[in-house]
């Protein structure tokens, strides 16, 4: 990209270090500017974490200041280890989500393939069918969803929530997917099958190529399955099968106005969404980089 | 992508491990409720005492979040999955889960002999045929004050209205917040505001009964009067009241920055952890020239059973329980604010609850004036008086305007309002 | 190819069903037929004696005419495009400018402001709501001190008529930032150097080639984002009803059509549910949206096609 001082263009050197520092002040201004947002997007995180740490007069005395000798006091998190049982629920979580999102990228870019790659009667009717889901609040079908979990024997177990995930999950999966999928070159595919691959063997084939979609579509449909709060309340409440996120709420209920809990509850609930995304956003970012190949 | 199979492979394994539960003798029975609050209470006080006598029975107490309580429990009566035991809110909601079958008949439950038909009221059939909950506590509007602020300002618990707002313009001048409460959650306005210093305005139940029969309307008389004196708390409200939500309040309070908080008797429980100075409570003030004081004591909290139990024998036996002078000790006691309704003598220790109840005494009890047949219909009449009351304090209303809304809410649909206007 | 062409011209071949059964079974049985059950409330209601009455299309008359109905659902519908206008015209322009900074090779540590960046989105609505709600409290005070120092005086912002929508409009767009912008980070990213290249040697400008070149080339991602960023706020939820609860308050300031179906369908407090208005509401937002989506794809979708064989 240095190469860009093209010497037809730019004649004399004078020109080319005016034209380096202006370049400079570019790059301090796009620093300063993705610092700013960077410091607006940590900050409410950064209250939160700090104060969850200090005793109940701090927080409202001295928000900003990180905690000290005398500020110190964990109570909230004694509070909160002695009350629930979030190993268990954060299992729950785990399971549930990483499920759900199995069967989502699996059976959404089964689809999404059979939309792009197919031209059948009704392909367009599907696709519009397949996208119905995301246009009407979910909470609608609740009882109706209960009553096909019970009716399956399912209800209050973890199988009855990755399923309604994956349903829920499904019709943003398959749109983002089939618009990838449409720009897997058609030369690779027809060769393919001239060496006589089967239509699955192509399809499989077809996976590592829109690794963008499927980082994408992991890290949109992580972050509603992990925090949803309705289905397990609905599905499966029982203390066995009980989320994180549900827990948490059970938690900022009961301690509404103590506020050393709620920030240690909201920070508890804060950490492992950020080390899973953090996880999951290397799978991103590689995913991104690696589809736009040059 | 073969990680992908063994992934799906592990989770089968791990759910159908925890599919298979553990089945022994004992039966486990869980309550429904919205209590979260009382989490602790009822895992490490009442149900161990109800289980050292039931061996048999397990009980699990599973509480939801307050404002999800109606619509998770309909989900699950529908859905054939909710618990044995149902925490019943008082008047139609309970009464229509008992219509649609959902909540089981308990007139001839041993023990219910120990409500009065007061206690009962709130969750009887129209006709007083069928009592479908067993009645567990009422809660007390009044005034809980920080004795501190009191004593350094050498204030005393006002008596009438008058001396209420000068009180609170005395705690005003000396920089404290006099009033610790907001209106963006609007119930507050609604329930810790009009309906707290109302009874005192519309006469309590002569009032109520008189909304109810159609002689009494929202817009006259001392239902006007009411939203006139709530108005009235305006200047004394905290600064940005208007996004002040009720745990905020409740913090404003315990934090010792405002001196007066606007309260039910269900508070007592929730501040005494929290504060670190005295506290004392008032009823609410009386207007000028009366002289009978009106308190709102309000049927709030019972336990039904769900009729599609499994074990109805012991959701019954627990339910016996609940009636007996043993519970209402065990409750009233880990609850002080929450007042058994039962006929049984009981003692409560905390003073401030001592207080509270004191005022039965000296006082007409009544209840809150929406609750009954009132809030069936289309405005509800509940969330018109919420919406309301909240819009008066912001300013946005004259106490008239809000009056005739929520009168022109009620005459919509309820035919007693139609025939009188 | 002509052997692709045969096998793609049979009707209905096998495999084409075991790709798309799995995601179409478990959708319809989880997803299509609970949604459509109870979809199909909203062409009854309550008779005389409680049973459903077929009314055929009277619900979604007394919605849009009734005084009962349609102020709240006129105004929910208002306050959605509100909420919309202010994702299109904040969140994804700040998302198109973070993605183009992000983008240049020449910003050292790009891949940290990403993910920090991104961080709020996964964090769930619930502790969204809890953190604006305590970062806004006035009794905090943190609102205070920060507008403070830009000479800007602390409100009520959540307790005000006029900007209670706006505000929790800037929190949705605080939190959902990240998804446009890692959107149209992987447009830009994917667009060859020789193109810009080029056109830098013929003396553009940064500015000129941002807009003159790339920028058409990533009008697909654009309007994938304009879609998505319309259903999900169309359909939107949770932060209104986590900071402001069902009543969308003060005065319905903060209603939009989730919290008011949410309400009606479900009740609230002693206001029991009503299924049947409520899934007219939903009815009507299933329409909304509907035609939002087939808007793009049989315009803004199709001539992206047409320019794409041009190309």
């Amino acid at each position: 990209m240095a190469t860009t001082l093209n010497p037809t263009h730019v004649s004399t050197t004078r020109v080319a270090r005016r034209f380096q520092l202006s370049r400079l002040w570019q790059l301090a201004a796009a620093h300063l500017a993705l610092l700013l947002y960077t410091a607006l997007a940590l900050f409410p995180i950064f209250l939160v974490v700090v104060n969850s740490f200090k005793n109940r007069r701090a927080i409202f005395a001295m928000p900003y200041a990180l905690p000290t000798a005398e500020t110190w006091d964990p109570v909230g998190y004694q509070t909160v280890f002695n009350n629930a049982n979030f190993g268990l629920y954060f299992a729950n979580s785990l399971i549930v989500t990483i499920g759900a999102l199995v069967l989502i990228l699996l059976a959404g870019t089964m689809a999404s393939y059979a939309l792009a790659e197919y031209r059948f009667p009704g392909n367009t009717l599907l696709g519009l069918y397949l996208a119905l889901g995301i246009m009407v609040p979910i909470r609608l079908g609740t009882v109706g969803i209960l009553r096909l979990v019970v009716a399956l024997g399912l209800a209050d177990t973890l199988w009855a929530l990755i399923l309604v995930y994956t349903a829920s999950g499904l019709p943003l999966a398959i749109f983002i997917m089939t618009q990838f999928m449409r720009q897997v070159p058609r030369e690779l595919k027809d060769a393919a099958r001239v060496d006589g691959a089967s239509e699955y063997r192509i399809y499989w084939m077809t996976l590592p190529l829109v690794r963008p979609a499927l980082g994408t579509v992991a890290v949109f449909n992580m972050i509603p399955i992990w925090n949803d709060l309705w289905f397990p309340l609905i599905l499966a409440p029982s203390e066995n099968v009980k989320t994180v996120t549900l827990g948490a709420q059970v938690f900022l209920g009961q301690f509404v106005n103590d506020w050393n809990a709620v920030l240690a509850s909201l920070t508890l609930a804060i950490i492992p969404v950020v080390v899973l995304y953090i996880l999951f956003s290397r799978q991103l970012i590689r995913g991104l980089t690696a589809g736009a190949v040059k | 992508m073969k990680k992908f199979f063994s992934l799906v492979f592990i989770l089968t394994v791990a759910l159908s491990a925890g599919l298979v539960a553990a089945q022994d003798e004992t039966v486990t029975l869980t309550i429904e409720s919205w209590r979260n609050d009382d989490l602790a209470i009822w895992n490490e006080v009442i149900i161990p005492a109800f289980e050292a006598q039931h061996p048999n029975i397990n009980v699990e107490f599973q509480p939801a979040a307050p404002t999800e309580y109606n619509a998770a429990l309909n989900a699950k009566l529908e859905g054939g999955t909710a618990g044995d035991l149902i925490t019943c809110r008082p008047f139609d909601l309970s009464l229509q889960l008992f219509q649609q079958g959902y909540l089981a008949d308990l007139t001839d439950l041993p023990g219910m002999e120990n409500f009065s038909d007061v206690a009962k009221s709130a969750w009887i059939t129209d006709d007083g045929s069928s009592v479908f909950c067993v009645p567990m506590a009422s809660v007390i509007h009044g005034f809980i004050y920080n004795q501190d602020i009191f004593n350094e300002l050498g204030l005393e618990e006002p008596e009438t209205e008058a001396e209420f707002l000068s009180i609170l313009q005395t705690i005003q001048d000396a920089g404290y917040v006099p009033l610790a409460m907001g209106t963006v959650d609007q119930w507050e306005a609604a329930t810790m505001g009009y309906q707290n210093i109302g009874p005192n305005y519309w006469k309590g139940e002569e009032g109520r009964l008189g909304l109810i029969e159609g002689t009494a309307k929202y817009n006259e008389g001392g239902f006007l009067e009411a939203f006139e004196a709530l108005a009235r708390w305006r200047p004394y409200l905290p600064p940005g009241y208007q996004a002040i939500s009720y745990p905020d309040s409740q913090n404003m309070f315990t934090l010792g920055q405002a001196a007066i908080f606007p309260a039910g008797s269900w508070e007592i429980s929730v501040f005494r952890p929290l504060v670190d100075f005295e506290m004392g409570a008032f009823k609410p003030p009386l207007p000028e020239g009366a002289d009978t004081c009106y308190i709102s004591d309000h049927t709030d909290i019972a336990m039904g059973m769900n009729a599609a139990t499994e074990h109805p024998e012991e959701a019954r036996a627990f339910l016996e329980w609940m009636t007996t002078a043993e519970f209402a000790q065990l409750y009233s006691n880990a609850l002080p604010g929450f007042f058994s309704l039962s006929n049984h003598e009981i003692t409560v220790d905390d003073p401030l609850a001592q207080e509270f109840l004191s005022w039965r005494s000296e006082c007409e009890s009544t209840i809150r004036s929406s609750y009954q047949i009132l809030s069936r219909g289309e405005p509800n009449n509940e969330n018109d008086l919420w919406a309301m009351s909240a819009q008066l304090l912001n300013g946005e209303v004259t106490p008239q305007e809000a009056a005739d809304t929520v009168q022109a809410g009620l005459e919509a649909w309820y035919e007693p309002q139609q025939r009188n206007s | 190819m002509q052997r692709s062409g045969t096998t793609r011209r049979k009707p209905f071949p096998i495999h084409i069903i075991v790709f798309l059964a799995p995601a179409v079974i478990i959708y319809t049985a989880f997803m299509i037929f609970p949604l459509l059950d109870s979809l199909r409330l909203s062409l009854y209601a309550p008779g005389e004696s409680g049973e459903y009455v077929f009314v055929g299309l009277n619900n979604y008359q007394r919605l849009l005419t009734e005084p009962l109905w349609a102020p709240r659902f006129f105004g929910a519908l208002k306050n959605n495009l509100v909420f919309f206008a202010i994702h299109m015209l904040v969140q994804n322009p700040i998302g198109l400018f973070l993605a183009s900074l992000l983008s240049s090779q020449f910003i050292k540590g790009r891949a940290i402001y990403r993910t920090l960046i991104f961080t709020p989105t996964v964090l769930s609505v619930v502790l969204v709501g809890f953190i604006w709600r305590l970062i806004l409290n006035p009794l905090w005070g943190i609102s205070g001190d920060i507008l403070g120092l830009f000479g800007i005086e602390n409100q009520p912002w959540l307790g005000l008529e006029t900007t209670a929508l706006p505000v929790l409009s800037l929190v949705s767009v605080w939190q959902y930032v990240g998804i446009p912008m890692m959107l149209f980070l992987a447009a830009l990213i994917s667009i060859p150097d020789e193109l810009i290249e080029a056109a830098r040697v013929d003396g553009a400008t940064a500015w000129h080639v941002f807009w003159k070149i790339k920028f058409p080339l990533i009008l697909p991602t654009v309007g994938i984002v304009a879609v998505l960023t319309f259903v999900g706020n169309f359909n939107a939820f949770d932060l209104i009803y986590t900071t402001q609860r069902a009543t969308a308050g003060p005065n319905f300031a903060t209603d939009i059509l989730g919290t008011f179906f949410y309400r009606t369908f479900f009740g609230i407090q002693l206001q029991p549910g009503n299924p049947t208005m409520g899934a007219t509401i939903a009815g009507m937002m299933l329409l909304i949206i509907l035609a939002g989506v087939l808007l793009y794809l049989f315009t803004f979708q199709r001539r992206l096609l047409k320019m794409d064989i041009q190309l």
